[in-house]
C-alpha cells in the first residue's frame, strides 16, 4: 500500500467551524468499542502480532544514554523470543516494531542500530514536551533532526494558540514545521490532555492536518492524561472527515496510556470500524508505547503455551 | 486461514459464546417444561397440542417444549396467586424487599446462563442480552428492592391491586419480564404472567430464580402458551390489573375485552419513534446513535428510532455516513461475540418485514441494504434504510418491527415536529442538536412518552418508560410507574345510581325563566339537533329546558377544544391567574348558585356550603398550577432525566349528579390547572350548575375554547366523546364505563371510570386529580464538554 502524502491545503475556517462533537455520545461508542468486537485463537495471534508492527518503541527520558538506546533498538529489532516466533511458524514474517522513539541526541546511535532494518526512526522535536522555545530554535531543531537521520519528527504545537482559538497562529506554526520536515514525516502531538475539551481536539486535529501533517498524535506521554478511547474517536474522525474532503490519509498515533496487550486489539477495531483496513497499516497507524510490547509478548506466548506468562521470560528493551 | 494471511486481512474471525451450559440447564429439565404455579412445576398436558416448540430463530432448530395453558392451568395459577396475596401484602416492606434483593443477586449469579439461554431462544446478539438485558433486568429489581422498602412511608395513601396479570412480547424476554414483576411483587401484588410463546425459556429460568430465593409460593406464577392463553388471563375475573406489551393492534384487544370489568390496565404498544437530526448535530454521533435505534435487537423495538428525520442542510452527508456504518455491521451467529444483528425472531416476521420493505420499493422508495452475506440457515434479514419516502407511505405510517429505516428531510424545527407528531404512535423520539435551545425547544414540542436528547434507547429502572397516542398508557420504571400497581386505599364501593329521569311539564319559575345553553369555542350555542329537555327541582316541576346535545354538538366541542392551543400555550402562573379570577367570579354569583342548587333540594346550607367548597376548589387548584412539579431522575449517567408533567390534551368529562356543582368543579379545575382543554357533558339530571358556570368562564379570561359545555343524556353522547380520534383522555362518573373503556379502544385513549359514589366535600380533590390531568415525558439529556 502506497499513501499519497497529504500536501496540506489552506487554512479554511469554514471546516474548523462547523465541527460539532458530543461528548457523551462519544463516550458512550467509546465504552462499547471493546464489547462489540471480540479478537481471538489465531486472530488475535495474528492482530497483536500486527501490533507490534505499529509500535514507535519509546525512550524519552532526561537520563537515557547511548547504551540504553542500542538496547531498546536491539529489542525494535528483535521484539519476540525466538521459540515463540518458531513456535507460532512465523520467522518468514519478520515482525519488528514500526519505528524507534528518541530524543534527537540519540539519534545518531540509534540511526546506526536501525540502519538497513527497515525500522523508521522518529525524533521528538521542537521543544518536547512543552514546545515553548523560540519558533526559529524549533524549526532548526527539526532540521538538525533530519539530518542526524530521523526520517519521522513528532512536534508538538503551542497549546496556547488553541486556547486563543488562534488557529492561523497554530496553522502558521505548524505548516513551518512541516517544511522544515522536508520528507521526513511529521506527526503533530496535541497534547489533548492539556487541551482539554473534545472540540478544541478535533479543531485542532483538524487545523494540523490542512497545515500537512502526516499523522496527528494525542500527547507526549508526559501530560497527566494521555491517549483515550474518546480523544481517539474524535481524532480518527477528523481523519476520516479530511479525508472525505481532501482524498488524503492521514495517520493516527495514540500515545501514553496504552499498556495492555487487550487495549491494542480495542485500538485496532476502533481504526478498523471507524476507518477502515487502510489504517491498520504502520503507514496509518503507531501505538506510542513504552510497556506495550511486553504485555503482547506474555499473551503470544499463553497463546503458545497455553500458560500465562511472566515480564522476566521476555527481553527487555 | 493462517496467521499470515489474518496479518494480512486483518478479519475478525469466529469468537463464540458457548451454548454448553444453557444447553445442560435445557437438558436438566429433558428438554420439556411445565408451567410455574403455586411455587412447584405443574406439567403440561400429554395429550397432542399439549406442547409446541421453543425454536432457536438462529437455528430454525428446536430448544425445548413448552406447555400450553388451558383454562384450568390459568385458573389454578390465578388462584395461587389470590390465595398467597393478602399475605404477601401485609409482609413488611422490608421483607418484601429482601425477597426482591435476593432475586437481584441471584439474576446477576447466574447472569451469563439467562445471557445465553436469552440468545439461544430469541436470536438477539449475546452482546445485547450480556450487556443490556440481564443488567437492566437486575438493576430493576435492585431498583423495585428499594420501592417496596420505601412503599409504606412514601406512599401511605396507596395499597396493592390483588392479582395481576401480565402478558409480556417476545423482544426483550426477559427484561419485559423484570420490568412487568419487579414493580408488581414490590407493592405486594402477586402475578400470573405468560411470556410470549416464542420465547418462554428464561420466563422459566426465572421461576427456578424465584424458587431459590424461596419467595413465598404463589406470589410469581408463570404461565406459557400462544394468545389463547393471553386472552384467558385478560379475561379472568379473579384478575385486578392487566399489563401488557405488545402490538397496538392487541393492546385494542385488551382494552375493549376488559371494558367495564373494572381490571386497571396498562399497555405498552408499538411505536414509530422519531430520530431528528438537525443541521448542527454531531453527526458521526448520531450515526452511531441511529446504530443503537433501529439495528438493535435487529429493530424489533417497540421504541426504536424508525422514522430518522434529518434537516435538509446535511440530508445528503449524513445518508452517505449511515450507508457507510451500514455495510460495516456484523450479521450472523447472535452467540459470536463480534456480531451486530442476530436472527429475526420467526420467519413469519421475517416475512413481513419483506413483504413491507417491498411495498415501500414498488412506491418509490430508494432501497438501501447492507450486502452483508447472511448466513445460509435460520431466519436473518439486513440493516435497510429506505430513503425517497414521504408521509403518504406505508412504510413511513406503520411499524415494521424490523431492521428496516425510513429517512425523510425537514426545513425547519417547526416542520420537524410537524412531521414526528405526524403518527398514530408517540412512544419515544431522539433529536440531536449541539444547539441547547433547539434540543430543548424540541422535546416538549414532540409528542413521546420519553424523549432522548443526543442519545437514543436509553433505559433504567428509575425513570419512566410509556407512550403517548396509540402507543398505550402507563409508565414502567420511577415513581411514576409504581402507581400502575397501586390502588386509592380509601377507593369507594357503593355503586353510583342514576336517577330516573322525571317527566313533567314546563313550569316557569319566577327569577329563572332564561333556557341555558351549551357552550362551544367560547360562544353559547343551541344544540345541533334543535332538541332540548326539561329540567325538574326536587319536587318535580320543570324549571327550564336545557339542550340536548347530539354527537355534533361533540363533534363541534371536541373541534373547539383541539383547536384552541392558547390555554396550553399559557405558563403555570398565568394560568393561576385566571383560575383565581374564577374563583372570585363565582363568588360573585354565589347567591345566584346557592339558588340553583336549592332548588335542585339543597338545604339553604348546603347549598352554600357547596358553592362556597367549589370557590375553595378552584383556588386550590389555581394553587397546583405553579407547583405539581416534575422531577429529575436518578439514572445512572453524566446527565439528567427529567420526568415532566405534560398535560394530556384534549379531555372529555362526564359529570356526575351528585353535588351537581362541586363535582364539576372538582374535574374541570384539575384538569384546567394542568393546561388541559376540556368537552364537559355536564350531569344529565342536573345540570344547570354546569351551564350556568359559562357565565364565569366568559368573566374571567379563558380563552375561548378551553371550557366546552354539553348537556344532553350522557348514554347518548358518550359513545361520540369516548370513541372521537381527536380526545387524548376521557373521565367518566357514572355507569357507563363499560361504553366508555370499550369505545376509547379506537385510539387508545386514557381513561378515568368511577362507578362508585365519591363524597366531592371530602374526596373531590387531590394530587390523584393531577396525576390524571397529566402524563410524564421522561427527558434524557447527557451533558459533558
Amino acid at each position: 500500500m502506497t499513501i499519497k502524502r497529504n500536501p496540506g491545503m489552506a487554512l479554511n475556517l469554514d471546516w474548523i467551524e462547523s465541527i460539532q462533537l458530543n461528548k457523551s455520545a462519544i463516550e458512550r461508542r467509546a465504552a462499547t468499542l471493546g464489547t462489540r468486537r471480540s479478537v481471538k485463537k489465531q486472530n488475535q495471534v495474528a492482530w497483536l502480532l500486527k501490533a507490534i508492527t505499529l509500535i514507535d518503541l519509546t525512550t524519552l527520558a532526561g537520563d537515557d544514554t547511548e547504551q540504553r538506546v542500542k538496547r531498546l533498538c536491539a529489542k525494535g529489532k528483535h521484539p519476540l523470543r525466538h521459540d515463540l516466533i518458531d513456535a507460532l511458524g512465523i520467522a518468514d514474517m519478520h515482525i519488528t516494531t514500526g519505528a524507534i522513539c528518541v530524543y534527537h541526541d540519540m539519534l545518531a546511535t540509534a540511526a546506526k542500530e536501525l540502519a538497513g532494518t527497515g525500522i523508521h526512526l522518529a525524533a521528538v522535536s521542537t521543544g518536547f514536551p512543552a514546545g515553548l522555545s523560540p519558533l526559529h530554535l524549533k524549526v532548526q531543531e527539526i532540521k538538525e533532526s533530519v539530518k542526524a537521520g530521523a526520517d519521522e519528527i513528532d512536534i508538538v504545537i503551542t497549546r496556547k494558540h488553541v486556547f486563543a482559538e488562534n488557529w492561523q497562529a497554530l496553522y502558521d506554526e505548524v505548516k513551518a514545521y512541516r517544511e522544515a520536515c522536508g520528507e521526513a514525516h511529521m506527526k503533530t502531538i496535541l497534547a489533548t490532555g492539556e487541551i482539554s475539551t473534545l472540540r478544541n481536539v478535533a479543531k485542532a486535529s483538524m487545523v494540523c492536518m490542512m497545515a500537512g501533517a502526516d499523522f496527528i498524535k494525542t500527547s507526549t506521554g508526559k501530560e497527566s492524561v494521555n491517549a483515550t478511547l474518546p480523544v481517539s474517536l474524535t481524532m480518527i474522525r477528523q481523519i476520516r472527515e479530511y479525508h472525505e474532503r481532501t482524498g488524503y490519509q492521514i495517520g493516527y498515533k495514540p500515545a501514553g496510556g496504552i499498556s495492555k496487550a487487550k487495549e491494542a486489539l480495542v485500538y485496532l477495531s476502533m481504526m478498523k470500524e471507524e476507518l477502515g483496513n487502510d489504517w491498520l497499516q504502520p503507514d496509518l497507524f503507531r501505538f506510542g508505547a513504552s510497556s506495550l510490547l511486553g504485555d503482547i509478548e506474555r499473551q503470544l506466548e499463553h497463546q503458545v503455551s497455553g500458560h500465562y506468562s511472566a515480564a522476566h521470560r521476555h527481553a527487555m528493551g | 486461514m493462517n496467521i499470515k494471511d489474518i496479518f494480512n486481512n486483518m478479519d475478525y474471525g469466529k469468537a463464540p459464546e458457548s451454548p454448553d451450559t444453557a444447553l445442560d440447564w435445557l437438558a436438566q429439565h429433558n428438554n420439556k417444561f411445565g408451567h410455574f404455579i403455586g411455587g412447584e412445576w405443574v406439567k403440561g398436558p400429554s395429550r397432542k397440542g399439549g406442547h409446541f416448540d421453543s425454536n432457536n430463530p438462529a437455528t430454525g432448530k428446536a430448544l425445548a417444549k413448552v406447555a400450553q395453558a388451558d383454562k384450568k392451568t390459568v385458573d389454578k395459577a390465578v388462584q395461587a396467586a389470590a390465595e398467597a396475596q393478602s399475605k404477601w401484602q401485609a409482609t413488611s416492606g422490608h421483607e418484601r424487599a429482601q425477597y426482591l434483593y435476593a432475586i437481584a443477586r441471584l439474576l446477576q449469579k447466574n447472569a451469563r446462563l439467562f445471557a445465553v439461554l436469552e440468545t439461544l431462544d430469541n436470536g438477539k446478539p449475546i452482546r445485547e442480552s450480556r450487556d443490556i438485558d440481564v443488567p437492566l433486568a437486575v438493576r430493576h429489581f435492585y431498583h423495585h428492592a428499594g420501592w417496596a422498602q420505601l412503599l409504606d412511608t412514601e406512599m401511605p395513601d396507596h395499597q396493592a391491586i390483588g392479582v395481576v396479570g401480565q402478558v409480556i412480547p417476545w423482544n426483550f424476554p426477559l427484561l419485559m419480564l423484570a420490568w412487568k414483576i419487579a414493580p408488581a411483587i414490590a407493592t405486594g401484588n402477586t402475578v400470573v404472567i405468560k411470556p410470549a410463546e416464542f420465547t418462554s425459556l428464561t420466563a422459566l429460568l426465572f421461576a427456578e430464580i424465584c424458587q431459590q430465593a424461596g419467595l413465598p409460593k404463589g406470589v410469581v406464577n408463570v404461565v406459557t402458551g400462544d394468545g389463547k392463553t393471553g386472552q384467558l388471563i385478560v379475561e379472568h375475573p379473579g384478575i385486578k390489573k392487566i399489563a401488557f406489551t405488545g402490538s397496538t393492534a392487541v393492546g385494542r384487544w385488551i382494552r375493549q375485552a376488559t371494558a367495564g370489568s373494572g381490571k386497571k390496565l396498562s399497555l405498552e404498544l408499538g411505536g414509530k419513534s422519531a430520530f431528528i437530526v438537525c443541521n448542527d448535530a454531531d453527526l458521526d454521533a448520531a450515526v452511531e446513535g441511529v446504530v443503537d435505534a433501529i439495528w438493535f435487537n435487529q429493530g424489533q423495538v417497540c421504541c426504536a428510532g424508525s422514522r430518522l428525520l434529518v434537516q435538509e442542510a446535511v440530508a445528503d452527508r449524513f445518508h452517505k455516513k449511515l450507508i457507510a456504518r451500514m455495510h460495516k455491521l456484523r450479521i450472523g451467529d447472535p452467540l459470536d461475540k463480534s456480531i451486530d444483528m442476530g436472527a429475526i425472531i420467526d420467519p413469519r416476521q421475517q416475512q413481513k418485514i419483506a413483504t413491507l420493505v417491498q411495498a415501500g420499493v414498488d412506491a418509490g422508495a430508494c432501497l438501501n441494504q447492507s450486502d452483508a452475506k447472511l448466513p445460509k440457515n435460520g431466519c436473518f434479514y439486513p440493516p435497510t434504510l429506505l430513503t425517497d419516502v414521504s408521509p403518504s407511505d406505508q412504510v413511513v405510517q406503520d411499524e415494521i418491527f424490523g431492521p428496516v429505516l425510513v429517512s425523510m428531510t425537514f426545513r425547519t424545527p417547526d416542520e420537524a415536529v410537524a412531521l414526528a407528531n405526524n403518527s398514530r404512535y408517540g412512544l419515544a423520539a431522539s433529536i440531536w442538536s449541539e444547539n441547547i435551545n433547539m434540543a430543548m425547544h424540541l422535546a416538549p414540542l414532540v409528542q413521546a412518552g420519553v424523549v432522548w436528547i443526543n442519545c437514543t434507547n436509553q433505559f433504567d429502572a428509575a425513570a419512566g418508560f410509556g407512550g403517548v397516542k396509540e402507543s398505550g398508557f402507563g409508565r414502567e420504571g420511577g415513581k411514576e410507574g409504581l402507581y400502575e400497581y397501586l390502588q386509592d386505599k380509601t377507593a369507594n364501593s357503593k355503586k353510583m345510581t342514576t336517577k330516573a329521569k322525571t317527566k313533567a311539564k314546563l313550569t316557569p319559575v319566577e327569577g329563572m325563566d332564561k333556557t341555558p345553553k351549551m357552550y362551544i369555542g367560547g360562544k353559547q350555542t343551541r344544540p345541533d339537533g334543535g332538541y332540548t329537555y326539561p329540567v325538574h327541582d326536587h319536587r318535580g316541576d320543570i324549571i327550564t329546558h336545557v339542550g340536548l346535545g347530539n354527537r355534533k354538538d361533540i363533534r363541534n366541542a371536541v373541534e373547539a377544544a383541539a383547536s384552541s392551543k392558547a390555554w396550553s400555550q399559557m405558563n403555570a402562573y398565568q394560568r393561576q391567574q385566571v383560575m383565581y379570577f374564577m374563583a372570585e367570579n363565582l363568588s360573585y354569583r354565589a347567591a345566584e348558585f346557592s339558588a340553583r342548587l336549592q332548588a335542585f333540594g339543597h338545604s339553604k346550607k348546603q347549598a352554600e356550603l357547596e358553592v362556597e367548597s367549589s370557590i375553595q376548589r378552584i383556588n386550590y387548584y389555581a394553587a397546583w398550577c405553579d407547583k405539581y412539579d416534575g422531577q429529575v431522575h436518578g439514572v445512572p449517567m453524566r446527565g439528567v432525566a427529567m420526568a415532566m408533567h405534560e398535560p394530556i390534551g384534549v379531555i372529555g368529562i362526564q359529570c356526575p349528579d351528585d353535588a351537581p356543582l362541586l363535582s364539576f368543579i372538582s374535574l374541570l379545575a384539575p384538569a384546567m390547572a394542568m393546561g388541559n382543554r376540556v368537552v364537559m357533558t355536564a350531569s344529565e339530571t342536573y345540570p344547570l350548575p354546569a351551564l350556568d358556570f359559562y357565565q364565569v368562564l366568559n368573566t374571567s379570561d379563558v380563552p375561548a375554547g378551553t371550557v366546552n359545555i354539553i348537556s344532553g343524556e350522557q348514554a347518548e353522547l358518550v359513545k361520540p366523546l369516548a370513541g372521537h380520534m381527536n380526545v387524548d383522555a376521557v373521565w367518566h362518573f357514572g355507569d357507563l364505563a363499560e361504553t366508555v373503556e370499550h369505545e376509547s379502544a379506537t385510539n387508545l385513549k386514557r381513561t378515568w371510570t368511577e362507578t362508585t359514589v365519591r363524597d366531592w366535600m371530602k374526596q373531590g380533590q387531590g394530587q390523584n386529580f393531577l396525576r390524571q390531568a397529566t402524563q410524564v415525558k421522561n427527558i434524557w439529556t447527557p451533558y459533558g464538554e
